[in-house]
């Protein structure tokens, strides 16, 4: 607190000078008064007593001064100084200001940007009152935690640990306001949701666990605050009017508070229902059905007194109970407590990536500090002159020094000024940004007073980290030396701080360059790879039937109507129907036994089939291959036996060989047998590109029905040609039908979002250390040159060939380019292993990768070193007898 | 008039702060507590008294407080802080040491010449 202190006393002194000049007035005047009593007392009159103190105490104005500097006030007034000389000093170079400030801007902003997406997605509580205590329940070893409602229940009555435990579960519906249902994507969650995370509505009520009174009890919605505004007009006389959600009645009963979009902040959700309604929205009971995992998240507020391990345990313990009583239906869980959000969902691979990305940004910011600091070091050797005069002059190095900090300083606040102005724009558009169309994708990436304090201190941190680096330098300076001798400095041959610096540089920009072609080259691999469908040339076409009131038998009879329509549109040549596309946001799971099980307990699990219901034409809608048997028709229907078509994966790990497959039966949980009709290639199916094989299997969509349906039509036809037509016959058929209609290549994007933001940051970063390096061997090679030119001319006079003269003059920064790309090189194929979790196929031992990064390397270097190599070229040996 | 010595640089904080020590008191207060105690041998020139208090005030060494002075006169009033009755401590015992030593140097004799 000391320093504080004093800078507090420097800082009141200067904003208070003139009260401090009053002070020392009063005390000089109280001063005189008590010398001149004195001296009236030795016997002289008031008056000569008064005019012989003032006399003996000399001029009152050169004491203030030294006053003033005892008390320490041109500390701060030489900082001005110092801020003035330095504003004059970098006006006189502009060109050196500008590529300093723009250098650390570029480095500032990308650190900002990915703080900002570090804060927002992982560091950044839920906003309610006590986040800290709000954990999630994850599963050990499974990214995504769903659980069954009935498990839900037997958690929440049996724990010791929660106050109370929530539960919510991500859903769609059409909402109908009296005009037709418009898609909104919403929560259902248990009564005790918002009294969980301790929310106050906004406007009107939420509803609560006492409005539970079982299934489709609580007809009640709460809207978001941003779909009340952008819905609803922000119209406070919502309270009490009744919507339709997929055509059953809900009243709304409040408003959620701003800012408030659901537990898992990754979506923005449009509205909340109690989960006991959950038949309404989702078309079938799912309350009782204790083998179905579908509640999307658990989380709870634990008892103050309770840790999370404590919390785990006691949730492990009553899961083995449950094992125990329902072998058929529970599986081993082990239960983590996690932190609610986005972040525990994608968990292990998003943090992975931003750590590594924060790396990356964090090695261009060393880059740029290398680059800076090496900037600064040729140009005080530039100043040295000046430098040696100034201390001739008297002045101390300590001064020089701050002289120099506060220029560096300077520079650095300003690009970080810059930085986070920029980085501030990108947040802003990253945040507006919507990669899928048709969904809430919610990314909240507002900077907030962390991201400016860490912008902040990166800035200074820079600033002093390149300002150091001539400090030895001027700290050697002999003033006598430099002004004797006109050349300053000579070149040393040794190995200087600098050229370690450049290396160092080249190689973190390396790291980067490989990165990012690691990571592009891994992306074109999955666009190529094998994805099991042909998404060129196919249009989808996703309807909403719960939301337009379609149940029971009606969604079978309308789903063949529109296939039948679809199929009368020109130049359509197959039309499919599928439950869910395949490589979407959304699967669906199902546990499959060898036929020859009888014990259906979930341990004896062969393995988990994702699962489709498809129409006869889907596998020629969706360009997948059939490898071997048959395909559906229309007549695999619930009187006909049941069938399915598998594909190659799942072959492998319920039958030895595809012969014994075709026409081999497998079982359900409840028992069902199903034989094997047909065998088809394998695919990918999850929303990641970089999934292992994974068992598929297809059921005929009358065998097993579901109202999720989604039309693939193959067409050469122009994608928005196709679309009106689709759309004109959709209306024909239901005007009330919501739909959604887009390529099958648009769809994907969700699938290849990860890799893309993957790549473009890499991209990003590599192209950014590119740049470092080229200023970076730029600025050294021409200060090499610039150097040299008596001695290069020398050479030229003596007869030296352009070869040898380059040698000379650029040998230097071309061998720190080799050595240091060899490096990165090494260090990048190490770093790329992180990337193949995210990229599908990232490998580094990729010989285009290599040829590429030698080529790039090669590129920087020729780039930076060409007009230091036609300087040096083109110097005429006549300056040797006109300098000096 | 006694004749002054000269004094010495640095022996100006060590001499205020001694002066100090006695009791609070105000800037010529100091003055003539320095001659008083130094037996009018040391002098310090009127003006120059005042930075040096400034210094140990910004050093923590001293407390201000404005009052009034033995003849009813308005001053500022220069007393002792923890810090300065600690350095007072610290610079007497340098200065004693260094003087014994300097006595010490100057009172040597040639041993054999």
């Amino acid at each position: 607190m000391r320093v504080l202190d004093a800078l507090r006393f420097r800082l009141a002194t200067l904003f208070r000078r003139s009260e401090m000049n009053g002070e020392i007035e009063d005390e000089v005047r109280s001063h005189i008064e008590l010398r001149a009593d004195d001296l009236e007392r030795s016997g002289l009159t008031r008056r000569e007593a008064e005019r012989r103190a003032r006399l003996e105490f000399g001029g009152q104005a050169r004491f203030k001064e030294e006053i003033h500097d005892a008390a320490g006030v041109t500390f701060i007034e030489s900082v001005f100084r110092d801020v003035g000389f330095a504003f004059r000093v970098l006006r006189k170079s502009p060109s050196f200001a500008l590529v300093s400030v723009f250098t650390l801007a570029v480095a500032i902003a990308a650190n900002t940007v990915v703080f900002a997406a570090f804060n927002a997605l992982i560091l950044r509580p839920l906003d309610v009152p006590q986040a800290q205590r709000v954990y999630a329940l994850a599963h050990a070893g499974d990214a995504f935690a769903y659980d069954s409602y009935a498990n839900y229940l037997d958690l929440r009555n049996r724990n010791h640990s929660f106050e109370t435990l929530a539960a919510s579960n991500f859903s769609q519906a059409g909402l109908d306001t009296g005009e037709n249902p418009v898609r909104a994507w919403g929560y259902e969650v248990s009564g005790n949701y918002f009294d969980t995370l301790r929310l106050q509505p906004y406007l009107g009520r939420f509803f609560h666990a006492s409005d539970e009174h079982g299934a489709n009890s609580a007809p009640y919605v709460v809207l978001a605050h941003g779909y009340w505004q952008s819905h609803f007009q922000a119209d406070r006389g919502v309270i009490g009017r009744v919507v339709r959600l997929n055509e059953h009645p809900f009243t709304i009963i409040g408003v959620a508070p701003p800012g408030f979009v659901g537990t898992f902040q990754a979506f923005t959700a449009d509205f909340f229902v109690p989960i006991v309604n959950q038949e309404q929205i989702d078309g079938a009971n799912l309350l009782n059905a204790r083998a179905n995992d579908w509640v999307s998240e658990l989380f709870g507020r634990l008892k103050p007194e309770v840790t999370p391990t404590e919390a785990a345990a006691d949730l492990d313990s009553i899961n083995r109970q449950l094992q125990k009583t329902y072998p058929k239906e529970e599986s081993k869980v082990t239960f983590q407590l996690v932190h609610v959000g986005v972040a525990n969902v994608f968990g292990g691979a998003m943090k992975a990536f931003l750590g590594g990305l924060s790396l990356l940004a964090a090695l261009i910011l060393l880059a740029a500090c290398a680059n800076l600091g090496s900037l600064f070091a040729s140009r005080a050797a530039d100043r040295s002159r000046e430098i040696a005069m100034r201390l001739a002059l008297g002045s101390t190095r300590r001064r020089i020094l701050r002289q120099l900090f506060t220029e560096a300083i300077l520079v650095s606040l300003a690009g970080g000024a810059v930085g986070l102005w920029a980085s501030v724009m990108l947040l802003q558009w990253i945040s507006s940004w919507r990669p899928f169309p048709e969904f809430p994708l919610n990314i909240p990436l507002s900077p907030d007073a962390h991201v400016y304090l860490v912008a902040l201190l990166l800035a200074l941190a820079s600033g002093f980290l390149f300002g150091a680096v001539p400090v030895r330098q001027v700290l050697r300076t002999n003033p006598y030396g430099v002004i004797k001798s006109g050349s300053p400095v000579a070149m040393t041959r040794r190995i200087t701080a600098r050229d370690l610096l450049l290396a160092v540089q080249i190689a973190l920009c390396a790291v980067l360059v490989t990165s990012s072609f690691v990571a592009v080259r891994g992306l074109v691999r999955s666009l190529r790879s094998h994805l099991g469908v042909e998404p060129r040339n196919a249009m989808l076409v996703e309807t909403d039937l719960r939301a337009a009131g379609y149940a029971g038998e009606r969604v079978p009879e309308m789903q063949k109507r529109m296939i039948d329509v679809m199929k009368t549109i020109p130049g359509v040549t197959s039309v499919g129907l599928v439950s869910v596309p395949p490589l979407h946001m959304g699967w669906n799971l199902t546990g499959v036994f060898t036929g020859k099980t009888t014990d259906m307990r979930l341990s004896n699990v062969a393995t988990n089939a994702i699962t489709y219901s498809i129409s006869p034409d889907y596998f020629q809608a969706a360009g997948t291959a059939l490898a071997a048997g048959r395909s559906f028709t229309w007549n695999d229907d619930e009187q006909a036996p049941r069938v399915a078509i598998v594909n190659q994966e799942f072959v492998r790990l319920l039958f030895r060989s595809p012969s014994a497959a075709l026409d081999g039966y497998f079982k359900l949980g409840n028992g069902t047998r199903i034989q094997v009709v047909g065998i088809v290639q394998d695919g990918k199916y999850t929303a990641n590109l970089a999934e292992d094989p994974r068992a598929a299997m297809f059921f005929p969509i009358l065998q097993s029905p579901s109202s999720d349906s989604w039309l693939v039509l193959r067409s050469r036809q122009a994608p928005q040609e196709l679309a009106a037509a689709i759309r004109s016959k959709l209306r024909d058929l239901d005007p009330g039908l919501p739909s959604f209609i887009q390529t099958w290549n648009e769809e994907m994007n969700g699938a290849l979002f990860a890799p893309r933001v993957a790549t473009a940051s890499l991209g990003i970063l590599g192209l950014m250390g590119a740049m470092l390096s080229i200023t970076g061997i730029f600025g050294m090679a021409a200060y090499s040159v610039s150097k040299r030119k008596r001695e290069l001319g020398i050479r030229i006079a003596l007869g030296a060939q352009p070869r040898e003269l380059l040698r000379a003059a650029l040998g230097r920064a071309f061998r720190l380019l080799a050595f240091g790309s060899a490096v990165g090189l090494v260090l990048g194929i190490l770093a790329s292993r992180v990337l193949a979790s995210i990229v599908y196929q990232a490998s580094p031992r990729d010989p285009l990768v290599l040829a590429g990064v030698v080529l790039a390397m090669l590129l920087v270097g020729l780039v930076a070193t060409w007009i230091p190599a036609q300087r040096a070229l083109s110097i005429d040996p006549l300056i040797l007898l006109r300098e000096e | 008039m006694p004749e002054n010595a000269q004094l010495l640089p640095g022996t100006l904080d060590l001499l205020i702060l001694r002066a100090v020590s006695l009791g609070p008191l105000h800037g010529y207060g100091i003055l003539l507590r320095i001659a008083q105690i130094s037996g009018h041998a040391l002098l310090v020139e009127q003006g120059a008294l005042y930075p040096g208090l400034f210094r140990l005030v910004r050093q923590g060494l001293l407390k201000t407080t404005w009052g009034t002075s033995e003849n009813n006169r308005r001053a500022k009033f220069y007393e002792l802080t923890a810090a300065g009755r600690k350095r007072l401590r610290e610079e007497t015992e340098n200065w004693n040491r260094l003087a014994a030593a300097i006595a010490a140097a100057l009172a040597a004799r040639p041993e054999e010449a």
